[in-house]
């Protein structure tokens, strides 16, 4: 099975006032198994959306087309059961738990999953023993553990954060929507050599990004363009090259 | 963000909450007959053996009692009680009063098994000397207002304090309760008040004498047991000079059709530097999921800040009973006295609760801290009501109220209704309110994080309540972290 990640023909909507209004219009995406590729597109091409219905948010109603992963119909599963069978989404924008302490949040998380993949739980000792590791290959402070889940904490350390989680919980695809905005070079360093350590045989990824300064980092597999809910066009990484040089327009154009 | 069908359909289900203690323990029962009148509180008094000043208490009270009429004010609404069709004694059938835990009914300590009660001294040996994880309770089991055992007696009283069930204390230490008896909460001070004052049957009694620091917890488990009962308990709790005690109190009645009445009064009283801290976790029944049946707790809790610098703490987590009407409250008549308030309160099914604390500044440089976390779920409704009262001497008074509703799913309500009196100008009162609902966006993030949906909203729930749960002790904060995630989840999953 190479095809890890196979999308074909997603349509996709959300009904906000009344209205519903198509997002994706049919999208085809294959990521094949040890990848990271990349999506760039403009402001509104439904790159968000598209992390989010692989995830399985429901505000989004899915009205074709079909997305597997590891031979499995990911549109079928709940969003937890997406999390053990190894999805995983980097938020946009995390969200704030306040008073859920953060080290008792990723406690449980991880051994949800765990559980749930039938590996063995861990307990407190062993687990702040590795979430340390991990904060300090993330030069975040060790504080962070013990402050409310994202209440309180920078842009930067909310990114972090989500890397950290997805550090801990070992994703066999892990999605990134726009993980490296709003971050200054240290924190994308950072940010990439949490994904780059992921990478292996077993990994894939799928990273939405505006900025090609990202590719400096991590270097992917194929870069596809987005735009009108479709992907219009896809290459190597002369692709993001090319988009930072010349913007989005020829594409555009040769879509259209 | 509204609320979408997703969770609308799981408070449905959160709505059919089972009861996990609504078993019913078969002790034969030494029953008087229903209804009152005089012959039943001289009944009560004759049994419980009393002396003829605590008979005039209670007949002083009772008469009080049939001059006065439920309070109407509280955002709550129940069919008329009627009073004559209840049972006023109930008592497990025994000769005399159980004087060790051998003596007690086999039945009643596996009830108490059941509700996970360290009862046994082994076992509380065995918590005790276990790697140091549990810190040792001294236990008074209270069942239909009857106390059948007290745990750890000879420790304390080496200590010499004082835990024994009320109606000992009124025989055996006669001068102390007929001091402070009724100086907290008087006699007549309210239609329930007036009713426990007559009608009580026991209930816990500490007193912890000067420079003395309890050296143990103190614990009150109350069962309702018996039909057609009601659970009228007293508790009395005196903290002299630079004492300091930590009290806790717990509640689970059977699972039943009919309402029944629990109406308890407790008074604290803290004199110089002393430390009184109360908590509560209360799992009466709250009924089924179409609102029938379950506990009305009406309940009157006060405490005096006697002395300078006394302070009383009460923190509650009220998750159970059909009807909630309980307002612990502070007096601080000691100058630089603290009052403090930590409150959760969850509502589900059909539950209504109106619940909040009274803070009354006499003194002056006095402090008090509110705190209160309302949950609402299902069709329930929770109503905080507080009042912060600075009178005229109590200069440099200060509060600092903080209300916070959450809200889950649409047909539920919560309100808040703070009453706030200044008579001194130099007094300080903050009062911060928040009304939230779970957002999508929460348990979305959450759920994709591999926890399900009941777990996500049991955590975020818990998140909400921290402040509060972070002032129980420790054992008791995480038997309150499960009654909630289970008042909340009830058979889900």
């Amino acid at each position: 099975m190479s095809d890890f990640l196979k999308i074909e023909g997603l349509k996709a909507q959300i009904d906000a006032d009344g209205t519903s209004k198509e997002i994706l219009k049919g999208l085809d995406l294959t990521i094949p198994k040890g990848e990271v590729h990349v999506i760039m597109g403009p402001n509104g091409s439904g790159k968000s959306t598209l992390s989010y219905v692989l995830a399985g948010r429901e505000d989004y109603e899915v009205t074709g087309g079909s997305a597997h992963f590891k031979g499995q119909d990911l549109l079928e599963l709940e969003p937890e059961e997406r999390a053990a069978l190894g999805v995983f989404l980097a938020f946009q924008s995390p969200v704030e738990l306040p008073g859920v302490n953060n080290a008792n949040f990723l406690r449980t998380a991880v051994n949800a999953v765990r559980k749930a993949r039938g590996e063995e739980e861990l307990d407190a000792v062993s687990f702040l023993k590795l979430a340390r590791e991990e904060t300090g290959r993330l030069s975040m402070s060790g504080e962070m553990l013990k402050r409310a889940v994202n209440v309180g904490f920078s842009g930067g350390e909310k990114k972090r954060n989500e890397v950290l989680q997805m550090r801990l919980l070992k994703p066999s695809l892990a999605i990134l929507d726009e993980t490296d905005s709003g971050l200054d070079i240290d924190a994308l360093r950072i940010v990439a050599d949490g994904v780059n350590s992921l990478r292996g045989p077993d990994f894939s990824s799928l990273v939405i990004t505006h900025h090609q300064r990202l590719l400096d980092y991590i270097v992917p597999d194929r870069v596809h363009v987005m735009a009108h809910g479709r992907i219009i066009h896809s290459g190597g990484p002369e692709v993001a090259t090319l988009l930072e040089k010349q913007g989005y327009k020829q594409f555009l154009e040769a879509a259209a | 963000m509204p609320a979408v069908s997703e969770t609308r359909e799981t408070v449905e289900k959160l709505a059919k909450s089972n009861y996990e203690w609504g078993f019913e323990t078969n002790v034969e029962m030494d029953l008087a007959p229903k209804g009152l009148n005089e012959d039943i509180v001289r009944l009560i008094s004759a049994r419980k053996k009393e002396p003829q000043w605590m008979l005039e208490w209670r007949l002083k009270a009772f008469r009080a009692w049939q001059e006065m009429s439920e309070p109407n004010w509280a955002k709550v609404k129940h069919p008329p009680i009627d009073y004559q069709d209840a049972h006023y004694f109930a008592q497990p059938k025994k000769k005399d009063g159980p004087k060790s835990l051998d003596e007690v009914d086999p039945e009643l300590l596996k009830t108490y098994e059941k509700l996970g009660i360290p009862l046994h001294e082994q076992e509380m040996l065995a918590g005790v000397e276990g790697a140091g994880q549990k810190t040792p309770v001294a236990v008074d089991a209270v069942f239909d207002s009857v106390s059948v055992a007290t745990t750890f007696r000879k420790t304390l009283a080496e200590a010499g304090v004082i835990f024994c069930p009320i109606s000992e204390a009124i025989i055996e230490h006669p001068e102390l309760v007929k001091k402070y008896l009724g100086t907290v909460v008087p006699v007549a001070d309210n239609f329930f008040s007036a009713l426990n004052s007559a009608v009580f049957t026991d209930g816990s009694f500490v007193y912890v004498p000067k420079g003395v620091r309890c050296p143990m917890e103190l614990s009150t488990y109350f069962r309702i047991n018996a039909r057609n009962t009601g659970q009228f308990e007293r508790t009395l709790i005196i903290a002299e000079d630079q004492a300091t005690v930590s009290y806790l109190e717990g509640c689970t009645a059977p699972q039943r059709d009919e309402n029944q009445l629990h109406a308890a009064v407790v008074e604290l009283v803290a004199m110089e530097d002393a430390f009184i801290k109360y908590s509560t976790v209360q799992n009466w029944y709250p009924g089924d999921e179409n609102g029938k049946g379950g506990i009305y707790n009406f309940v009157t809790k006060r405490g005096i800040c006697k002395g300078d610098r006394a302070r009383i703490s009460w923190t509650q987590v009220e998750t159970g009973s059909a009807i909630t009407w309980k307002y612990p409250s502070c007096i601080l008549a000691g100058k630089g006295s603290v009052g403090e308030f930590y409150s959760v309160a969850v509502t589900n099914g059909h539950q209504q609760a109106d619940t909040g604390t009274k803070m009354i500044h006499l003194a002056p440089d006095t402090r008090s801290t509110i705190v209160a976390k309302t949950i609402s779920a299902g069709q329930s409704d929770s109503t905080y009501r507080g009042l912060v009262r600075m009178q005229p001497k109590a200069r440099n008074g200060r509060n600092f109220t903080q209300c916070d509703s959450l809200l889950i799913g649409d047909q539920c309500g919560a309100h808040t209704v703070p009453y706030i009196e200044s008579r001194n100008m130099s007094a300080r009162i903050e009062h911060e309110a928040t009304t939230s609902k779970i957002s999508e966006d929460q348990l979305f993030y959450c759920r994709s994080r591999g926890f399900s949906e009941e777990e996500a909203v049991g955590l975020i729930v818990n998140g909400f309540c921290r402040e509060v749960l972070k002032e129980l002790p420790m054992e008791f904060a995480v038997e309150a972290q499960k009654l909630l995630q289970i008042s909340l989840e009830g058979s889900v999953g």
